[in-house]
């Protein structure tokens, strides 16, 4: 154990004392300060809570955009040709029926919507910043302007991403990974245009964002935790962040580089991609003497730690809310925190399973083999521990806790599936078909997205000051549960047959003709889970002005966040937080209450303190 | 809080998530939507490993499914009055839990590597039985001439009618001439990506007579959907029957040879 290092945070004296429970964002609060203050507090605000409840609304906003891309790529999976209802009259020019290109677009950008402006930055962006100053009992993060920026250049990004769709030839339509020579040279596909420009350059402002947040986060958690916060005191949400942040910093700077390389291939005619004499749809060659396996490499190095971007932060979420509705301390809590590590580790090293049928060396898939079979490894230790910690506990089902319960359900199928694919050879079949993405599905919605809700019901009242509907929270989440696994978990054995993704009709194939029934159910199950989400929209908007109000630890949850009012004023706490112990001290026995937050001072103390005051 | 029901409910929510997986993989064999038909030699050990992978991951999935759907039976705060378990881990535990998935994994890593040195590494030494050059949105096919080489202005050229010979290792030498391919044969069991710049041998033994599909399984633009093409696997007597005809077909159209050559992408085939 490292001492308790007492880092005073440099702008300590934000820190209102006994801040009223009204007193969210006090700057704007008098009325008359005039619109600059108005801008100040509420959109350029440097306050770690503004700016990730900026990052919530954009993210969801753009969550319910990649949802109805994700609705029209499967209508078109189900019924092929056929005229998309309501959706349809916003591609008029084709009369709501779908051109093959149109379709490749759809998939293209709901990958790119789901990935790069919903997943990673909800899960950074939104609770990283919302979280961290606040479980480490700091006012602020390190750098708050930096930190400012990191939200504002999401703007440039959804401006490009955005703008794509109207541009001549539409958005980029190479899929989200952007294969070169597809990607690279404009002949080959309508959407490989500006489409695919804008593509790059929304990219690259993704990754300036998530950059200046990694190097806020990591300093943040390094230097200004609160007196007595040793990192093995850090509840598993911020061991996560941390841990999410390295890996941003070092993956992301090649993701960057090639993006830029790929860019200069398009505009200034340079090969790195390209090889000799490529002839594309009758179009002139360009440079030459590059290699399309380049970036497959250099975009898989960044894209599977972006993986575990991803999953991680849900998993640190995911723990501290079991911890907290089974009552129990976290089951192996140093064996999760280097499960994490490991994974970031290994993470590193396992790219090449993308590529197994790439052309890259056989011999190399043998390798990445091993080490991608190992990287089940922690997250096998890992689920383990999740079941050790509710064995045993006292469980209350709230919405929050249920989300939670079947992240740990959906992220067993999600992990046992990748077992098939890290197996080259029966990855030889199934490769780039439907059992690779029910497998990620189940990572990525059934994993993060129940992560990021179950998040969402449980911090709400920190967030907002209110609890959101428990009953219509459960509804949601039993018809998002019902509906998710009619949708994704059908895939794996469309997977089984073969049914390759990315076709927008494949029906004409001997092999795959008789699975439209199957299909036609999974979408209209996809349809009921969109349709699901009304419910939890309404619940949010509606508990944010008209929810219970809550007090400041309505789950009689441990970690340091909750002995802040809610919701925190401008410098969080109203009082300087100093830690005694771990995160997860639940129905510690002998102990009246069945929690014991890191912030109650030892009992010794408080006995010494009252035998003190008795005596005076 | 101490609604036992609301427990109970969810319990069994929890409890059909192995239900429901267990069921749709029974069921799925059944109504015909499974692995399709392997007519490949070395297909069969690939589905073996398929089978051996869906076994041992199944045993996992419903094991850990019923203790979750268990811990949420039983410890429902509603269910009982008794405190919850103070303990922070085990170290026991995690020893046994590391050390046995470990020891699995990499016992699963070894047993594939030779199946995968068989079917990607270990080529057999021969000649291109046919080249096949993927193109948006076509498969284009060359086999050897009468001078029994690939290259050579005596060239059969064909689009999308694959035929091969069974009971016998063929080599397939596969290129592209624009973007990413995938050349996928499902009832081979057979899936390797054309790339542009790249020459890349593919080897099999198909062992029943029969026609089947040539799927595109790699994103390569508008038309990725249709770029189909048919194999054709038959005894070697058909085969070179079919070959010398379509040998004769093409002298027919285009009497000259010399003249059949250049739109075959040559400027990459040539690598």
């Amino acid at each position: 154990m490292t001492p308790p290092t007492a880092v005073t945070a440099p702008t300590v004296d934000h820190v209102h004392v006994s801040v009223p429970q009204s007193s969210h964002a006090p700057h704007g609060s008098t009325p008359g300060r005039g619109i600059g203050h108005f801008l100040s507090t509420y959109v350029f605000s440097k306050d770690h809570k503004v700016i990730g409840l900026q990052f919530l609304f954009s993210t969801l906003l753009w969550f319910l955009i990649g949802g109805l891309l994700a609705l029209a790529v499967r209508w078109q999976v189900a019924w092929p040709w056929s005229d998309v209802p309501v959706l349809g009259k916003l591609f008029a020019q084709e009369g709501g029926q779908m051109a093959p290109e149109f379709y490749t677009m759809l998939f293209t950008m709901h990958a790119t919507v789901m990935i790069f402006l919903v997943i990673i930055p909800i899960l950074a962006g939104a609770f990283g910043n919302f979280l961290i100053p606040l479980m480490i009992g700091a006012d602020d993060m390190a750098f708050p302007t930096l930190n400012m920026l990191s939200y504002w250049f999401m703007w440039p990004a959804f401006a490009a991403f955005g703008a794509s769709f109207f541009v001549e030839g539409g958005a980029a339509a190479g899929g989200w990974t952007s294969y070169p020579p597809l990607s690279t040279n404009v002949a080959s596909a309508p959407g490989s245009g500006w489409g695919q420009t804008l593509w790059l350059i929304g990219l690259t402002f993704v990754g300036v964002s998530s950059m200046l947040g990694s190097v806020n986060y990591m300093t943040t958690i390094i230097l200004m935790r609160a007196p007595g916060m040793t990192m093995f005191r850090l509840p598993m949400t911020i061991w996560a962040m941390f841990i999410t942040a390295v890996l941003q910093a070092f993956a992301l700077p090649v993701l960057t580089a090639a993006g830029f390389m790929q860019l200069s291939d398009r505009m200034l005619g340079t090969g790195f991609f390209s090889p000799e004499g490529l002839i594309i749809n009758n179009a002139t060659p360009g440079a030459g003497g590059g290699q399309p396996l380049l970036w497959q490499h250099l975009f898989w190095f960044y894209s599977h730690p972006a993986v575990y971007i991803m999953i991680l932060p849900a998993m640190g979420m995911v723990s501290d809310i079991l911890t907290t509705f089974a009552r129990k301390p976290l089951f192996g809590y140093r064996p999760m925190v280097y499960s994490v590590a490991g994974i970031a580790g290994l993470g590193f090293i396992v790219w090449g399973h993308h590529m197994f049928m790439s052309g890259m060396n056989p011999a190399l898939g043998i390798t990445f083999m091993v080490s991608t079979m190992m990287i089940a490894l922690p997250s096998a230790v890992k689920t383990f521990n999740w079941l050790g910690t509710i064995w045993g506990g006292r469980i209350q089902f709230t919405t929050a806790m249920l989300f939670a319960l079947s992240f740990v359900s959906m992220f067993i199928i999600g992990g046992l599936s990748g077992i098939f694919m890290a197996a080259t050879p029966v990855d030889i079949f199934i490769h780039d078909t439907y059992f690779i993405v029910a497998h990620f599905h189940y990572v990525l919605f059934a994993g993060t997205a129940m992560g990021v809700w179950a998040g969402i019901y449980y911090w709400f009242p920190k967030m907002f000051g209110r609890t959101m509907n428990e009953f219509w929270g459960k509804v949601h989440f039993f018809l998002t549960f019902i509906f998710m696994n009619g949708t994704f978990f059908t895939m794996h054995i469309l997977g089984a047959v073969g049914f390759p993704r990315r076709l927008a009709d494949a029906y004409h194939y001997e092999t795959f003709h008789h699975l439209q029934p199957m299909n036609a159910f999974m979408t209209w199950c996809a349809i009921g889970m969109v349709a699901t989400q009304i419910i939890f929209a309404i619940n949010f908007f509606w508990s944010m002005f008209y929810g219970p109000v809550a007090g400041r630890n309505p789950w009689n949850a441990n970690t340091l966040e909750w002995s802040a009012p809610s919701p925190p004023g401008h410098g969080n706490f109203d009082f300087q937080p100093v830690v005694y112990r771990g995160p997860y001290e639940y129905s510690v026995p002998g102990c009246e209450k069945d929690h014991l937050m890191q912030t109650d001072p030892p009992n010794q103390a408080a006995a010494a303190a009252a035998a003190a005051l008795a005596a005076h | 809080m101490r609604n036992r029901l609301a427990g109970i409910f969810w319990a069994l929510l929890f409890l059909a998530v192995p239900i429901f997986g267990v069921a749709v993989f029974a069921v799925a064999p059944a109504i015909d939507v499974w692995l399709p038909k392997d007519v490949s030699e070395h297909g069969v050990r690939i589905d073996e490993l398929f089978y051996f992978i869906l076994g041992l991951t199944g045993i996992v999935f419903v094991g850990t499914e019923l203790v979750l759907f268990w811990s949420i039976w039983k410890y429902d705060a509603a269910a009982n009055d008794r405190p919850a378990t103070y303990i922070h881990g085990s170290h026991t535990l995690e020893v046994v839990w590391t050390i046995i998935p470990a020891a699995l994994l990499l016992f699963l890593a070894i047993y594939q590597m030779n199946t995968w040195a068989d079917v990607k590494m270990r080529r057999p030494n021969m000649p291109p039985t046919v080249e096949v050059i993927a193109r948006q949105f076509e498969w284009r096919l060359r086999y050897p001439g009468p001078d029994g080489e690939l290259g050579t202005a005596d060239d059969l050229h064909l689009v999308n009618d694959l035929h091969l010979p069974i009971d016998e290792d063929v080599l397939i030498q596969l290129k592209s001439m624009d973007v990413l391919h995938s050349f996928f044969l499902p009832n081979v069991r057979i899936k390797q990506d054309a790339v542009p710049g790249m020459k890349i041998p593919v080897w099999f033994k198909a062992t029943e007579s029969g026609v089947f599909d040539i799927v595109c399984a790699e994103l390569c633009g508008w038309g990725h959907y249709k770029m189909k093409g048919r194999v054709t696997f038959e005894p070697r007597p058909q085969f070179e029957a079919w070959l010398s005809r379509k040998y004769a077909e093409q002298q027919a159209t285009q009497p000259s040879p010399e003249s059949t050559t250049p739109d075959s992408g040559d400027s990459l085939a040539a690598n």
